[in-house]
């Protein structure tokens, strides 16, 4: 595969962009022309080659740029990745899924051997090569958790199994749109939703919770969030609100088109062994609006989508200063012609 | 999504126990590893039992971290619907079957300070493994084992073996019974209590422990409810136009499945909910014998769970 | 009479009344007009009042408005009753009740928010499960508040927005609310706009 990791950045000068090869696998999330909350999980099983459904944990050219941004955000707050004490065997289960998972699909970048509990695992883009036995952490420069997802794209949480009910008891959380790990720890499925306007009345966050308590060992499933960004910038936390909330107002319509982005997640669910815990990855894509609007159907349709949204959507996802902007920005890609149902580039 | 990931097994030992259980060793017929699996977690056993299909949930009592092979026990029920029978007359080593992958109902509460357990006849089962996975986490743990008699308390010897005086055994016909409200008074705060057993001793220690003023979610039991026998009735499916009839001894979801219309599930003892089924009409009485819906909506006679319940009356139309 | 609190969100702690259970022991942690609800309790539990006190621990601060009806709770006549002069006071003598105590304890919190929340962290700590100790509301509603960008926890906020009392941002209070922290969510009101910070308005009293 000759793909080449990027070096760019996600914050300061913002150099991130994508090539075309990934703004034509970009996981645009809408299949059509409106949107609404919807229970909208699906199995994760391999779709087309080349997409990023095809792998488990999907590896792209901006993989070692995110993790470099990623080891920043933990130097300047560790409170982005906890784990509270009865979640460090979930920990090991993420790991062997993750390290299975590509030494499998990628395996010219990463290798794992084992002799027994003796692990060895090899990371080629980011040059590492650890000797370590499962299940003790102390042949590991982090817990389990930590050190996996310090080499794994997107961000992660660990729910805990109890009462008919998940508990997010530990994540590693440093590329999430607007909310505090470091707060919600602890909390179960409704009350770290409880901020979600419109959903609750819906019941679709009941209705989630039932599918997702049923997920089982071997059948992962998967679903999509989205919202904007101002810059590619991956780390937009509460924590450092202060910092980047002024971008939101120094957006122009000459520059919207550079600085806006459609921050797509894909979210996976996958039930794991040991600990019968289940891990939510959620996966960042990022695209400015320029390089969206390359796919006409892609910008017709946003164009729809974001103009018609309910304003409690825009104002939760934090963009309603802005919508009116992006919408005469959108309209000029709209010329009114029908899009086709789906969401894949014409 | 009915079943899921499911795991092409062969039977490697089939080893009677005593004169009522049987222990049975499943092996992946392409030589691979196991999935490992958390301790309380049963697996489904596909049964064709010339021309019924069966699925049966059993315990792994197999050590969690061994990825060689599971292990299961089965206690013959000669009144049962035959699932046990046909385990333990027609499984022998060298056979091919089908089971699914680990599913867990019954898990440990690893935040628990202590885990205390009481276990009655089979019920032993869940607890062989979860033993073995405390024990190499280095967790504390009590285990209280009644048998009806001292060859039918299935591995106790073993058990006691492996864990020393954390295990207690309390055989009925010996006139050893277990002091469950002394037991729980002396357990210190974050205790959680794990019960599994026939019925009468799941409700009897569950209500000790209401009574000793234990909270609910400190309290666990596992009860795998055999589908009930009863008179046959018949069924519509409105949304696949088709009419079965459910026999005597087989349950509305096994009818339902045999009529080539697929159905989620997944522990097919009535305590999950993955099969739950709307009802469009019903003349006449559902009988409800699961774990999972709530009075009310029993009441309510709004929905059904098939792989437990049955029905007497005129007419039953379900939406499948 | 408890508080009535408008409906929220579903992270927002909705809070009961205590009602007397079967236990081996019965721990009381309250404040301020908290003492109102143990008064309550134990009128509710008739004859099987006697039995309860003889194994009862009350632990009572006076609240944040200084209500303090510590005398009347003393008059009960439990086996034991404690006056702290605060939560921080107290705490290490809660902690040694929990760590010998059984299963079977019944726990009982009333009073305001911050001290229920509090306690309640500290049983959680202890191995019970949240929903095993009862809680009643009495008194100020006043906020324990957890400043998201420094951490700091900011104690008894009235107003909205507020100041917070370690990095003297402008917070707003959200009712997201954790068991864990036992505080509100506070998050800067001027960060898209700095200085352009509405005038506070009294939320809780």
């Amino acid at each position: 595969m000759g793909l080449e990791f990027k070096d760019e950045t996600f914050r300061g000068d913002f150099t991130f962009s994508n090539s075309p090869a990934a703004i034509a696998r970009f996981p645009f999330p809408f299949d059509r022309d409106d949107y609404m909350y919807a229970v909208n999980l699906e199995p994760h099983v391999p779709r087309r080659a080349g997409s990023v459904f095809e792998h488990a944990f999907d590896v792209d050219e901006h993989y070692v740029a995110e993790m470099r941004d990623r080891a920043m955000v933990l130097a300047e707050d560790p409170l982005r990745c906890q784990s509270l004490p009865h979640m460090t065997l979930a920990g090991w289960d993420l790991l062997e899924l993750i390290m299975e998972a590509k030494a499998r699909d990628y395996p010219q970048w990463f290798s794992l051997t084992r002799d027994g509990n003796r692990w060895h695992w090899v990371n080629r883009p980011l040059g590492i090569d650890q000797h370590f036995i499962f299940m003790d952490d102390s042949t590991l420069p982090h817990g389990p958790m930590e050190y996996i997802t310090r080499q794994t794209q997107g961000d992660f949480t660990l729910q805990d199994q109890r009462e008919d009910m998940l508990w997010m008891d530990a994540g590693m959380v440093t590329t999430q749109a607007d909310w505090s790990l470091d707060f919600d720890i602890g909390m179960n499925f409704h009350e770290w939703h409880a901020p979600v306007p419109l959903a609750h009345e819906k019941g679709i966050f009941d209705r989630a919770l039932k599918f997702l308590l049923n997920v089982r060992h071997g059948a992962p499933a998967r679903r999509f969030n989205w919202t904007m960004t101002v810059d590619p910038l991956l780390d937009t936390s509460p924590e450092t609100y202060p910092v980047w909330g002024p971008s939101r107002t120094t957006i122009t319509p000459e520059n919207l088109g550079h600085r806006m982005h459609l921050r797509v997640e894909l979210q996976t669910f996958f039930r794991l062994p040991r600990s019968n815990a289940l891990v939510f990855p959620i996966r960042c894509y990022l695209i400015r609006f320029d390089e969206l609007a390359t796919v006409p159907k892609w910008a017709r349709r946003l164009h729809r989508v974001i103009r018609d949204l309910p304003v409690e959507l825009s104002t939760y996802k934090g963009f309603e200063r802005n919508r009116a902007m992006m919408v005469d920005w959108l309209a000029k890609h709209d010329d009114g012609a029908p899009t086709t149902p789906g969401w894949w580039p014409e | 999504m009915s079943g899921g990931a499911k795991i092409a097994v062969r039977v490697a030992a089939v080893t009677p126990v005593n004169e009522l259980v049987s222990r049975f060793r499943f092996v992946r017929r392409d030589g691979g590893a196991m999935p490992a699996f958390s301790g309380g977690a049963h697996t489904v056993v596909e049964m064709d039992d010339a021309g019924t299909r069966r699925m049966n949930p059993y315990s792994l009592m197999s050590d969690p971290a061994d990825t060689s092979g599971y292990e299961i026990s089965v206690r013959r029920d000669d009144a049962g619907r035959g699932g046990s029978l046909f385990m333990h007359r027609q499984v022998k080593p060298g056979i091919e079957m089908v089971i699914s992958n680990p599913v867990n109902l019954f898990a440990l509460d690893l935040r628990a300070k202590k885990h205390l357990m009481i276990a009655g006849g089979i019920g032993i089962t869940p607890f062989i493994a979860q033993m073995a996975q405390l024990s190499a986490m280095g967790g504390r743990f009590e285990l209280h084992y009644a048998c009806r008699s001292a060859a039918l308390a299935s591995y106790a010897c073993d058990l006691s073996a492996r864990h020393g005086g954390r295990v207690h055994l309390y055989v009925d016909d010996q006139g050893q019974a277990m002091d469950l409200p002394g037991l729980l008074a002396g357990q210190p705060l974050g205790t959680h209590l794990y019960i599994c057993g026939p019925k009468p001793m799941i409700d009897w220690a569950r209500g000790t422990a209401a009574h000793a003023g234990w909270p609910k979610a400190a309290v666990h039991h596992e009860e795998f409810l055999a589908p009930p026998v009863g008179a046959a009735f018949k069924v519509q499916l409105a949304a696949s136009g088709k009419t079965v009839t459910v026999g005597t001894h087989q349950s509305l979801l096994e009818a339902i499945e045999a009529a080539g219309v697929d159905a989620p599930y997944l522990c097919r003892g009535g305590a999950c909910g993955q099969c739950e089924t709307g009802v469009v009409s019903c003349d006449g009485q559902l009988l409800h014998n699961d774990h999972w819906l709530s009075d009310a909506e029993k009441a309510a006679g709004g929905k059904i769970i098939p792989c437990v319940s049955r029905f007497a009356g005129a007419r039953l139309v379900l939406d499948r | 009479m408890k508080t009535a609190f408008e409906p929220s969100i579903r992270s927002r702690p909705v809070y009961g009344e205590l009602e007397p259970r079967k236990g081996s022991a019965h721990l009381v942690l309250a404040d301020g007009e908290g003492a109102g609800a143990v008064i309550d309790l134990l009128a509710r539990a008739g004859s099987a009042a006697a039995c309860a006190l003889a194994h009862m621990h009350i632990i009572y601060m006076p609240g944040p408005d200084g209500v303090d009806h510590f005398a009347e709770l003393q008059a009960l006549g439990a086996a034991q009753c404690h006056r702290a002069p605060s939560f921080a006071a107290a705490l290490p003598r809660l902690r040694r009740v929990l760590q010998d105590a059984h299963m079977g304890m019944q726990i009982y919190l009333a009073g305001t928010e911050g001290l229920m929340g509090q306690g309640q962290s500290e049983v959680m700590a202890a191995g019970l499960p949240h929903d095993a100790v009862q809680m009643e509301h009495r008194g100020p509603t006043l906020r324990r508040v957890q400043c998201v960008h420094c951490k700091g926890i900011t104690e008894n906020v009235a107003t909205d927005p507020f100041e917070c009392t370690h990095c003297g941002l402008n917070l707003f209070v959200r009712d997201h609310y954790s068991r864990r922290i036992a505080a509100f969510q506070g998050v800067n009101i001027d960060a898209e706009e700095p200085g352009n910070v509405p005038p506070p308005v009294v939320r809780f009293r």
